[in-house]
């Protein structure tokens, strides 16, 4: 499928700026109830009216692609067609309070926290969860933090974090923000955890292991609970990447692969819209003896006290690994709820208690996918990816995979090829990542493409990588801009469009 | 028929006939999709959540009752999380799908619609703050904030190590800086307030060569309007140490930019634009100096243009960031609050600056006029300071839980400080319930 894509504007550039529509100055201080010296001289914006402002924002969305407009195959990103009903539910007005109500006056947000924390702890088998951290990354910072907390109330002193060289780079990030030192671990031949590397990367001083599964070519580590073993010998914790969850539901779960702790990213997996770029929601899971240092405050029905982390020895004893998570409690009508602080709490994330838009729609999407819907988006997300691998012109190491795979355009520039499938009505895959696949294309199709559509994205594919250089460096030309000069605005940043010159 | 496996109970938004996944199964030379999953017996899981599958109209039924269990009270609760009315032009063009349902721009030639409206939020806050470069969004205040305090660590790590904030700090704000900066070698400590802003002369003692970075709000936690935030500045540059402003872009655009009184860095929470009461969500505002651009956590946009050199727009100085600098990135942050960025603009640019300022206006008149409403009720005291107010202000009373509690019982919500102080916050969604509060208030004391 050929694609143009809607393009403003004249020969110089798109879709007018807001500044380029209108822009008034105005002295604020004139006539205001403050002093002068309280206020500014000056404030200059522009200000449309509301059909210029519909017109503005409906050309840009038209130039932008979205999951609904067609593929978004972006590897370990999961982007999935979005339940418009999820939208529905979180725009309920009733759901729309301030964070500082009395408990006792919002028992329905409270109730669907409850709700939420206990589906999440089934799914991941953990014995708790938080809900607060905002985002994937703010997850893992959370998870860190725990783990670090956990580490001091002990007094295991460890300086270490253990990341394989494929993870996310948001798991190195995390773990020198929270001040460790990060052990990178290679990958094996096999581009799974080279467990004598792992052997010999492990010590006294291993905070913890930060791990995918399956990792970043969609490959299960079968090794885990060997893997789980061995950081739990040396008084270290397993900690779960939850960026790639999709692939395990109802088919696997953390916590019986030994995971400590966990953090899910609901705006993928329970597919809630990325918004071009967020709000996402990264809630924490973690086994019982972690759960007294999880962020304050957490929701808990009246007369739980004493079993869910606000005290130190929690009630079904916790051991680092082989706790059995029961059944979600799904029946949630009648009873009351409440805030507490779990004892050992690491304290706040979040000024507030996190996404809740994202949260009610991640609530939303699992209540009505339910058991069997859960395990078949695992399915159908292995199913495509495995599929699509199989069409495709370019070699695939490894697999057979889980929810993606990274094909390499060898001797071709994984980007190039990726601006040539720009112009099929597709968007292209993550590129020139994991570097354990050199000019990788990591590939995620998730569960809501069907056999066509992955024959559509597969032809981009081909077609791009059979495209000669010429071609490729001469696209995309059917999209609202060519190729995009990235070295000059790095070279020269132009943030705002005060920085623009009068001849813009 | 609606989601093809509907009626088989698979997931109604896998679009597959079981033709297809029978033929698809097939070219792969499985018989089941269960095969295809190479995962140890030991850690294999049998699918069993114990969660029925329901369909959308049960969800929805489900939920409009579970938040019906809300009690529907009017609130005049602030304090960090404010919401003011959100034109329906914004909610309808922000829920397009292209907007809502897009990723990330890494390919900045299919995704030129959001990267231009992002440039123009970071231009309204370059704007707003008077500094030249502004982020597209941190979590939130809190978060923020607490980025500010490590980007100084980063340029100021030779010399202090202190951070300051003012002992009325949200607790939502200070925990999170906390957990922030347990890993770098910050420590975070307090300059007390006088009258509910800062107590200069206290500060003045409190600022010495290891301070690192002074934190000062305006309005503050209660509302009142910071007279001295060129001092406050003046003390952090005298030592050498960042000065952040926290705000917000509606007090913004009628207080002086926090630009002219020396600021570094501004942070705050920008939802008060765009987003509506969302039980604490937020919008991280974070703008800086010149100075400090190649150490701004989080996503820039920047203009740029393409091979036709017509003008674009493209995601810049990604080299700061976690997937390429990895443990030596300016933040872990990859996700950000895009779409939330996107609804303030709209809102901003809606209003104009002479909506903006007349909605400021209307937030310092509003607090002034019910507090004056309060304080000539016996009993109550309004406001607790010798300040101006912007939106909220501190109230005294006999019994504060006792007073907000009979408050509840007529359907408002209000903070309640401590035994003696309520606090009270007004925008144009609750102002014209105002003189209801105010009567509430003097059924309730008397």
């Amino acid at each position: 499928m050929n694609y143009d894509q809607a393009r403003y504007g004249d020969e110089t550039r798109n879709e007018s700026l807001l500044s380029e529509k209108d822009s008034t100055e105005v002295d604020p201080g004139e006539g205001s109830a403050l002093p002068d010296d309280l206020t500014r001289d000056s404030l200059e914006l522009p200000g449309l009216s509301e059909p210029e402002l519909a017109r503005h924002y409906t050309r840009l969305s038209q130039m932008n692609w979205s999951v609904e407009a067609g593929p978004y195959p972006l590897g370990s990103c999961t982007m999935k067609y979005n339940p418009s009903f999820a939208d529905a539910v979180a725009a309920d007005p009733n759901a729309a309070v301030h964070p500082d109500r009395d408990p006792e006056t919002v028992q329905g947000n409270l109730e669907l926290l409850h709700g939420l924390q206990e589906y999440l702890a089934t799914i991941g088998g953990m014995d708790a969860v938080t809900l607060q951290p905002p985002a994937g990354a703010a997850g893992e910072f959370t998870g860190i933090a725990v783990a670090k907390a956990y580490h001091e109330h002990h007094g295991n002193d460890k300086s270490e974090v253990i990341i394989p060289a494929s993870a996310h780079g948001t798991n190195f990030a995390t773990a020198a923000m929270a001040g460790y030192d990060v052990v990178e671990l290679p990958s094996g031949e096999d581009g799974r955890v080279d467990v004598e590397a792992l052997e010999a990367a492990v010590s006294e001083d291993t905070a913890a292991l930060m791990l995918t599964n399956p990792n970043t070519v969609g490959l299960f580590e079968r090794d885990i609970t060997e893997i789980a073993e061995m950081v739990h010998d040396a008084g270290g914790l397993l900690y779960y990447d939850g960026a790639n969850l999709n692939a395990l539901l109802g088919r696997a779960r953390p916590g019986d692969m030994g995971f400590d702790i966990m953090h899910y990213n609901v705006h993928k997996t329970f597919a809630t819209p990325h918004g071009g770029g967020g709000p996402g929601a990264g809630p924490v899971g973690v086994v019982d003896e972690l759960a007294a240092f999880l962020p304050r405050p957490r929701v808990r029905t009246v007369g739980e006290a004493g079993s869910a982390g606000d005290t130190a020895a929690a009630a079904d004893g916790g051991a680092l690994a082989g706790h059995d998570h029961g059944h979600a409690n799904d029946a949630t009508a009648d009873d009351e709820y409440e805030l507490f602080d779990p004892e050992h709490s690491i304290g706040k994330v979040h000024g507030f208690s996190g996404n809740w838009l994202v949260l009610i729609r991640a609530y939303a999407y699992i209540r009505r996918l339910g058991d069997e819907g859960l395990l078949d988006a695992s399915a159908k997300a292995t199913l495509n990816a495995n599929y699509l691998a199989s069409l495709l012109d370019m070699e695939v190491p490894y697999g057979p995979f889980h929810h993606e795979f990274a094909a390499t355009a060898g001797d071709r520039d994984a980007a190039d090829v990726a601006k040539g499938m720009l112009d099929y009505g597709v968007h292209p895959p993550t590129t020139k990542w994991p570097e354990m696949v050199p000019e990788a294309m990591l590939t995620e199709p998730t569960e809501v493409e069907n056999r066509r559509s992955l024959e559509n994205l597969a032809n981009a594919f081909n077609e791009a990588f059979a495209d000669s250089d010429e071609e490729l460096h001469a696209a995309p030309t059917r999209t609202a801009s060519r190729r995009v000069d990235q070295t000059s605005a790095a070279r020269t940043p132009r943030l705002s469009w005060h920085a623009l010159g009068t001849d813009e | 028929m609606s989601g093809r496996s509907a009626g088989t109970g698979g997931s109604p938004f896998a679009p597959h006939t079981a033709d297809e996944t029978a033929a698809m199964l097939d070219a792969l030379g499985v018989d089941d999709e269960a095969e295809l999953f190479d995962i140890p017996e030991t850690v294999a899981f049998d699918g069993e959540f114990g969660i029925p599958q329901r369909d959308e109209r049960t969800v929805r039924a489900d939920l409009r009752e579970t938040f019906e269990r809300n009690d529907d009270l009017t609130e005049f609760l602030g304090r960090g999380h404010y919401s003011h009315y959100v034109p329906a032009v914004v909610d309808d063009l922000s829920s397009r799908s292209e907007f809502l349902t897009s990723y990330t721009q890494y390919q900045p030639e299919i995704t030129q619609g959001f990267l231009q409206a992002l440039f123009e939020y970071q231009s309204i806050l370059v704007e707003l703050t008077g500094l030249p470069v502004a982020n597209c969004s941190m979590y939130d205040a809190a978060a923020a904030l607490a980025e500010a305090a490590l980007l100084a660590d980063r340029v100021r790590s030779t010399t202090g190590s202190t951070v300051l904030v003012p002992e009325d700090l949200r607790d939502g704000k200070r925990g999170t800086l906390d957990n922030y900066v347990d890993g770098s070698d910050l420590t975070v400590e307090t300059y007390p307030y006088a009258d509910n802003t800062a107590d200069l002369d206290a500060l003045a003692s409190a600022v010495d060569e290891d301070t690192a970075f002074v934190y000062a709000e305006t309005p503050t936690v209660t509302g009142a309007i910071e007279p001295e935030l060129a001092a406050i500045g003046d003390l952090a540059d005298e030592h050498d140490a960042l000065f952040c402003v926290g705000s917000d872009p509606v007090a913004l655009s009628l207080l002086e930019e926090p630009a002219a009184v020396g600021a570094d860095v501004v942070v705050g929470e920008a939802g008060a634009l765009g987003l509506p009461a969302s039980y604490g969500m937020g919008l991280g505002l974070f703008a800086c100096s010149e100075e400090f651009l190649r150490q701004v956590p989080g996503r820039l946009v920047g203009k740029s243009e393409d091979a036709d050199d017509r003008r674009a727009f493209t995601l810049t100085l990604q080299t700061r960031e976690q997937h390429i600098r990895k443990e030596r990135a300016t933040s872990n942050i990859c996700t950000n609050q895009a779409w939330v960025a996107l609804r303030a603009a709209m809102h901003a640019a809606y209003l104009g600056p002479e909506g903006l300022v007349a909605l400021a206006e209307d937030c310092v008149r509003d607090a002034a006029s019910v507090a004056a409403s309060l304080d000539a009720l016996d009993g109550v005291e309004a406001p607790l300071d010798d300040r101006h107010h912007f939106r909220e202000f501190t109230v005294g009373v006999d019994d504060a839980p006792g007073v907000a509690a009979g408050l509840e019982e007529r359907g408002f919500a209000v903070h309640v400080l401590d035994d003696e102080t309520l606090q009270v916050c007004v925008t144009d969604l609750n102002a014209d319930a105002a003189d209801d509060l105010v009567a509430a208030v003097a059924e309730v004391v008397r």
